[in-house]
């Protein structure tokens, strides 16, 4: 169940410059039904910015109440969260959206695509898998470059194989993600992916030439996180129930959408 | 003497004949149809729900992004998008008639025929209290606030709506206007059984590293504690220029700031951007308002409605 918790920074570590680790215990929240690629809002304690950051799980612990955030500091909010020390609180909004369907996609061979900002949800849906047991799973992580790295060595922990992409062709494959996994020859049985939307639309045509499912998990400006104030729409193909009119909310409907039933 | 639950102050509010349990209500747009608020908020706690602006066929709204945040607001151009009248009175309505609180539904159109077709639709059904007519939503680019800017526009679309309308009609007014008490007087002109205002102040966001608009519409409407101050000016001299209930909104955070609108001369008013920093907000106002009467011993919240002095 949705609701506003508070939450204590257990530690907090930078990965890479500008991209931040942060442990948070949450006593008083759901956790009963979490799921990989949910987020959460994070509500900033200066009291001039009043909407909540919207930020992707990247691990949770449902037995110790605590989940892990995985963000680069964009601005004041963010800046904030990064910056405050172990014992101090932030009320958070969450478990909000979807989050990824690990049941469809278990017993088969996952290929998990991560751009920059994109890459620490798919750290929790790597370890879900690996619970989960049977099936293949592969990370196609893009970065900049190799001082931009972050998050790599631990999803080693969890797939059977991780591939690493560069825009400068410093480490791993010189290009996107889809080239290293057109190079690499992969074969998923179903693909998921969070990152820019280029990308995303780069995932949704390789999965359409390959005939198989993928789930996009979306980003857009937002504003309450819980459905209200339609800022957070992405045109879809179908109608769907909610809206009337080809506009599925992001935090709600989404973020996680079947590739074939959005248009971007 | 007195028990303790007669000392109780009367938190009751009127407007146009409707009786509401208190008077904190829900800004359009900011609530929904109440559905996702319900989970945080016992909705029964509040004087009335405001619905998402309702036209008769469904609107597609605004391309994204459609919300900023602002330092203490937010900015929004979404463009009113929602499922249109038949959506929701078949999905929404029946979920707020059995909420205990009353329904007030906004009302939108990009003509003077729109709005008509609207309320005729909306007449039929069963459950909605009164109707708050949109005519100043800076995000739409027909109609909406062509309407709230032209004070014989406005008393001619008010008059019309008025002459078909099932329920009571609250005129929202555009605070984008050189003189808020004549479009007042515009709408009571009109047959307004109630004022509500403001709505948002269009502004603007540009993203300076680059160098571009921050929303895709430009410009959007702005809302939350930023604009208060002007909020409380314009429900003042609202209040001054015009007889029937003006119902406070614009930045509404906290109880005393609600306080604030009814002395200014709001007979009720609406929370709107807080509900996004603390879904709770609405209930723990109507709360405040409360405490606030019994610190200061008046036994009825009415007794509030325009009495700043001095």
């Amino acid at each position: 169940m949705k609701s506003v918790f508070d939450a204590e920074i257990i530690g907090t570590e930078c990965l890479t410059p500008g991209i931040f680790s942060t442990w948070l215990s949450c006593p008083g929240a759901d956790f009963a039904e979490v799921k990989p690629g949910q987020f959460v809002g994070v509500f900033p304690n200066d009291p001039s910015a009043l909407l909540p950051r919207p930020i992707s799980l990247c691990e949770t612990d449902a037995e110790k109440k605590t989940v892990r955030l995985v963000y680069r500091t964009a601005g004041k909010g963010t800046a904030e969260l990064s910056g405050a020390l172990p014992g101090q609180s932030f009320r958070v909004l969450g478990f909000l959206g979807n989050g990824y369907r690990t049941d469809a996609l278990r017993g088969k061979h996952a290929v998990l695509f991560g751009g920059g900002i994109g890459i620490p949800p798919m750290l929790e849906l790597a370890k879900e898998l690996r619970k989960a047991g049977e099936g293949r799973i592969t990370a196609v992580l893009g970065y900049r470059g190799a001082e931009s790295l972050f998050l790599d060595e631990e999803f080693g922990k969890y797939c059977d194989e991780v591939i690493i992409s560069t825009d400068d062709g410093s480490t791993g494959i010189h290009g996107t993600v889809i080239d290293a996994a057109e190079l690499s020859e992969l074969r998923p049985d179903v693909v998921c992916a969070c990152g820019p939307m280029p990308m995303l639309r780069g995932i949704k045509a390789y999965a359409a030439r390959l005939g198989v499912q993928a789930f996009l998990s979306l980003e857009e400006r937002m504003a309450c996180g819980v459905g209200v104030c339609l800022g957070c729409v992405c045109r879809t193909a179908h109608k769907d129930a909610h809206s009337n009119v080809n506009n599925a909310r992001i935090c709600t409907e989404g973020p996680v959408f079947d590739a074939a039933e959005v248009e971007i | 003497m007195m028990t303790s639950d007669q000392s109780r102050p009367s938190l009751k509010v009127s407007i146009a004949g409707v009786v509401l349990k208190n008077p904190v209500m829900t800004a359009s747009g900011t609530f929904g149809s109440g559905m996702e608020y319900s989970e945080f908020t016992d909705l029964s706690r509040l004087g009335a729900v405001v619905t998402k602006g309702v036209s008769r066929e469904p609107w597609t709204g605004n391309p994204t992004p459609r919300v900023t945040e602002t330092a203490s607001g937010m900015l929004n151009a979404i463009g009113l998008q929602n499922p249109g009248a038949e959506v929701f009175i078949r999905r929404d309505l029946p979920f707020l008639r059995e909420q205990d609180t009353r329904v007030i539904v906004n009302v939108c159109g990009h003509s003077e025929e729109e709005y008509l077709e609207a309320v005729r639709f909306l007449n039929d059904a069963e459950g909605i209290d009164l109707y708050e007519i949109n005519v100043s939503c800076p995000n739409v680019k027909e109609g909406g606030i062509a309407f709230g800017q032209d004070p014989e526009k406005l008393c001619r679309i008010t008059d019309r709506i008025r002459q078909i309308s099932a329920h009571p009609i609250i005129m929202k007014l555009s605070p984008n206007v050189t003189d808020i008490a004549e479009m007042a007087r515009a709408a009571e002109a009109g047959g307004a059984d109630a004022v509500s205002l403001i709505n948002t102040l269009t502004g603007m966001q540009i993203d300076v590293e680059r160098r571009r608009f921050v929303l895709a519409n430009r410009t959007g409407g702005l809302s939350g504690p930023a604009i208060k101050p002007v909020a409380v000016r314009m429900v003042y001299q609202a209040a001054q220029a015009v007889s029937v209930p003006v119902i406070g909104m614009g930045g509404i955070a906290t109880a005393a700031d609600a306080v604030e609108f009814m002395l200014a001369g709001a007979s009720a008013v609406a929370v709107g951007m807080m509900n996004f920093h603390n879904p709770h907000v609405t209930a723990e106002i109507a709360e405040g308002i409360e405490n606030y009467l019994v610190r200061h011993g008046i036994a009825d919240v009415n007794e509030l409605v325009g009495a700043v002095t001095g």
